[in-house]
């Protein structure tokens, strides 16, 4: 029985990850039979001349086989003598960045692969970045395709040095750097012969001998509480994993963020009873007295950890969407779950160099310095003291993505909340919060030309679709806000103006607004889209010709129009100029209601 | 850590961290449990996880009606000795069909097993379904999260898949959605193997080698486990000691002439295995790829 180590390979495209951890199992033996001959028959179709290819060991997604590329992660398990291995393989491309910082969160190694012809690249620098990030502490570089420059001892060593350097710009702690042929196998798993100059461990044998268990932890017991175990009245327990350090029964125990302690009376190591437990141990802790105590609770001995609802993070932002600072998350830290909100984004770090750059937007696959603020206090630490309570993930409150994660740099006092008060709630903050952009949808037709009823579907789709929106129409305006309006010319241009005027407010509060009037005149609708901003108008124009409207007449206003018993009665006694330049232009006479909808969704695709 | 914390101690811990945070996180879980050693494996840690209360979700085995008679008795019997709740769901209507694994091909894996399962789910409206799937099984499964998002159709879109990273598991979805949880996920075949030695979890004794009537039959040694099965012209039952590596619809399940009949043998034979588990499943053979196609549609 021996210990597990977790590790990643990751490099550039072309690196051959894949093609060094195949050969790994190939030559170790560790390739079941029926594998090790599907590979063989693979590779016959394959492009090395009907050599091995061991990299389609580990390109498994159909898409990945086709394109030649990795663009997830794919877990490895082997087992040797001395240790049981998880290898993630990760994709080098860019545009996965986010996929290979899942496959760095979860190992304690990281194996980097340096293509020897071309020493280390942008790509090297990010991955190592990432790595660093997420919170490896022990990376090897492999210089692989040793065997394109003959081996040569002198490229290697300035290749080498160039690691160092690397190594020193980021401070990464542990480093060791293995000349290899990933093809040919060279220092692979057996020492190699063309490189008799290198005479430290082989791939297989540093990994199999390293020891990644950090010695700067800290020490004292630390247990985020996961659920509260009762089965019946009689017994309440704690139940979690143990983060750090080690608890016994009698050991004074404090839980956060209450503060309040107790003695732990008894400890369940799953379903035993035991009087000792230590890190890694999944426990069941019962206390001397009733406290409170709930999932996202933390119990502890001897371990500062942070109590509050600030700190600034380092975040991998990783949605298709971009980040805004006001931008509102469920942050998952620890075991709590907890609305949080980005309050600054303090600048970005180019992800390839590392320089710091002014930002206020993120892109996907962007590294960013940010002040996060959260709904209540909770527990948490800073990374590097604990990795389980530094670290956490943002979830789109929408679409429920995982858009971010991050790493707890430092914590931030109530006296430092400062950012608050120097930021404005902008339009843009409001908008982000709800996860939208505020728009004017205008409609505009004659009587019975059926905006209303197109605006109100319309409304509800959006709806669905968990926009926040805002129906004005006559009912809701000309009843109250415009009840001191007539219809001659003076009122109708002051009544189209105050509708412009509340559409605007409730844009800057983030709403997304459908109006549903006649608005006959163009000088009209034109004021109305210079108030709104013509960027966030929408002009719908309801085409319904004129015979179809008097046809339905489903308020009887036509005949008495035509009665000569409604002055100035669009369509009939006054005109109604239409739109130039609509954005859409629907004919209920020609079209369902569920068509016009479902165009009218299409439309609004580009501007959502 | 403690110094003799060793890498199943690793991985059980891992397990039962993913089984708590779905209990507490999502709303109406079940536990898949298809009666085969890595379900075993599973319910045991599942048992582990809450003592000493009671795992607080339902298990569910989708039944084809075509599985070993032995794993129906052990499936009873577990659900008994364990005090657990085991709903067991099969696709009527597809049975009034008379769909059967002889004349309907894949199409019998897609109805009884992939359309009972999305039928049952749907039917009980669970949010999440733990399944006992591992890594190492097949190589689309190297891929999946463990916390794999479902949509309202429950399939899987393997090229969008949320991050996950540390042990910060998103467990959120809208109305409809669903999450598959493979607790396992990072289980070899070995480990499952030496878990059960260790903690002496009673698996179906299909897995020991016995004395069984069998029929070879396209490559694979099928067994005759009751009179459903048709024999082709040129087969006759044989009585050979065989065992199984996995279990599934006894006629789709190839067994290993073996004489290990205890949990040491198989592990030594396991060890020294030259074909990996799932060659002995014959859906699997298949092109490479069909396990991906079969996931995106809903498969487990």
């Amino acid at each position: 029985m021996n210990s597990l180590l977790k590790f990643i390979t990751c490099g550039s495209v072309d690196d051959g990850k894949s093609t060094l951890i195949g050969h790994m199992l190939y030559d170790a033996k560790l390739l079941f039979a029926d594998q090790e001959r599907a590979l063989e028959l693979d590779s016959k179709v394959g492009s090395r001349e009907g050599q091995i290819d061991y990299s389609l060991l580990l390109d498994g997604l159909m898409a990945e086989r086709e394109q030649g590329i990795t663009i997830d992660v794919a877990y490895r398990y082997f087992t040797t003598e001395l240790r049981s291995f998880i290898v993630a393989d990760t994709p080098g491309h860019e545009e996965y960045t986010r996929n290979m910082a899942v496959g760095a969160s979860f190992a304690d190694l990281a194996v980097i692969l340096v293509d020897a012809t071309k020493g280390i690249l942008v790509q090297t620098r990010r991955h190592a970045r990432i790595c660093a990030l997420m919170g490896i502490r022990h990376f090897v570089f492999a210089v692989n395709k040793m065997d394109l420059i003959q081996f040569n001892e002198k490229a290697y060593i300035k290749i080498e040095k160039d690691i160092k350097k690397l190594a020193i710009d980021l401070d990464l702690q542990h480093v060791e750097v293995i000349p290899v042929s990933a093809t040919e196998g060279d220092n692979v798993t057996l020492k190699s012969t063309n490189m008799p100059w290198y005479q430290r461990k082989t791939l297989l044998q540093y990994l199999e001998t390293v020891n990644v268990e950090s010695s700067e932890e800290e020490a004292g017991f630390v247990m985020p509480v996961q659920r509260v175990c009762r089965p019946n009245h009689t017994f309440r327990g704690f139940q979690g994993q143990i983060e750090s350090g080690s608890v016994a029964v009698g050991d004074e125990i404090t839980v956060l963020p209450s503060g309040e302690k107790a003695v732990v009376q008894t400890v369940l190591m799953t379903d035993k009873n035991v009087s000792e437990a230590h890190k890694g141990n999944p426990v069941t802790i019962q206390l001397n007295r009733e406290i409170d105590v709930s999932r996202g609770c933390v119990l502890v001995k001897d371990a500062g950890l942070i109590v509050s609802n600030m700190f600034t993070a380092s975040i991998l932002w990783m949605d298709d969407a971009e980040l805004v600072r006001g931008k509102n998350f469920i942050a998952k830290i620890g075991t709590k779950s907890i609305p949080a909100t980005i309050m600054d984004i303090k600048y970005k770090i180019d992800i390839n160099s590392g320089e710091q750059l002014a930002a206020t937007k993120l892109y996907k696959n962007e590294i960013a310095v940010c002040d996060i603020a959260l709904s209540e206090e909770v527990v948490y630490d800073t990374f590097k003291s604990h990795k389980g309570l530094g670290a956490f993930i943002l979830i789109d409150r929408v679409s429920h993505m995982t858009s971010a994660c991050g790493v707890v740099e430092h914590s931030l006092r109530r006296s430092e909340n400062l950012t608050w008060q120097e930021m404005d709630i902008t339009r843009d903050v409001r908008a982000a919060k709800m996860g939208q952009k505020p728009l004017t949808l205008w409609f505009t037709g004659l009587s019975g030309s059926g905006k209303s009823t197109l605006a109100n579907e319309l409304e509800k789709a959006l709806s669905l679709r968990g926009k926040y929106t805002m129906l004005l129409d006559g009912d809701n305006v000309r009843m109250g806000l415009n009840s001191n309006l007539g219809f001659d010319e003076e009122d109708r241009i002051e009544n189209i103006r105050r509708i412009a005027e509340v559409s605007k407010l409730m844009n800057d509060a983030g709403l997304i607004v459908l109006t549903s009037f006649i608005s006959p005149y163009q000088s009209d609708r034109e004021r109305a889209k210079d108030i709104i901003g013509r960027d966030n108008f929408v002009e719908i124009y309801v085409s319904t010709p004129l015979e179809e409207c008097e046809r339905r007449d489903v308020k009887g206003l036509y005949k008495k129009a035509r009665a000569g018993k409604i002055p100035n009665f669009t369509g009939i006694s006054s005109p109604y100029e239409p739109p130039v330049s609509a954005d859409v232009v629907i004919d209920t006479s020609k079209q369902t209601l569920e068509e016009a909808v479902s165009m009218l969704l299409e439309k609004l695709e580009s501007y959502l | 850590m403690a110094d003799n914390y060793t890498h199943l101690d690793a991985l059980e811990a891992e397990a039962i961290y993913i089984i708590r945070e779905v209990a507490a996180e999502c709303e109406k879980p079940v536990m898949l449990y298809s009666i085969g050693k890595d379900s075993s494996v599973m319910l045991h840690l599942a048992m582990k996880a809450f003592y000493p209360e009671k795992p607080p979700f339902p298990f569910m085995h989708i039944d084809t009606t075509w599985k070993f008679h032995e794993m129906i008795e052990f499936r009873d019997r577990m659900a008994r000795e364990k005090g657990i709740e085991m709903l067991v769901y099969t696709n009527e209507e597809a049975v009034a069909q008379g769909i059967n694994p002889f004349d309907h091909g894949s199409a019998y894996t897609d109805i009884m097993k992939t359309q009972a399962l999305k039928q049952a789910l749907d039917k009980y409206g669970f949010t999440a379904a733990f399944g006992g799937g591992r890594r190492d099984e097949e190589k689309s499964r190297a891929k999946e999260r463990i916390f794999s998002f479902r949509n309202a159709s429950h399939a899987w879109d393997p090229k969008n898949q949320r991050p996950e990273m540390w042990k910060q598991y998103n467990t959120q979805i809208n109305k409809g959605e669903s999450m598959r949880v493979f607790p396992i996920s990072n289980w070899t075949e070995k480990d499952i193997w030496q878990y059960i030695a260790r903690e002496k979890i009673d698996i179906v004794p299909l897995y020991f080698a016995k004395e069984r009537p069998v029929v070879y039959r396209d490559g694979n040694i099928i067994m005759v486990d009751d009179d459903r099965l048709r024999l082709l012209p040129g087969e006759k039952v044989e009585y050979k000691s065989v065992r199984f590596r996995t279990l599934g619809c006894y006629p789709l399940t190839g067994g290993v002439e073996s004489t290990a009949d205890t949990l040491e043998a198989i592990v030594e034979e396991t060890l020294g295995a030259v074909n990996s588990e799932r060659t002995s499943r014959v859906i699997d053979h298949e092109a490479a790829g069909s396990m991906e196609r079969r996931k995106r549609e809903g498969y487990f």
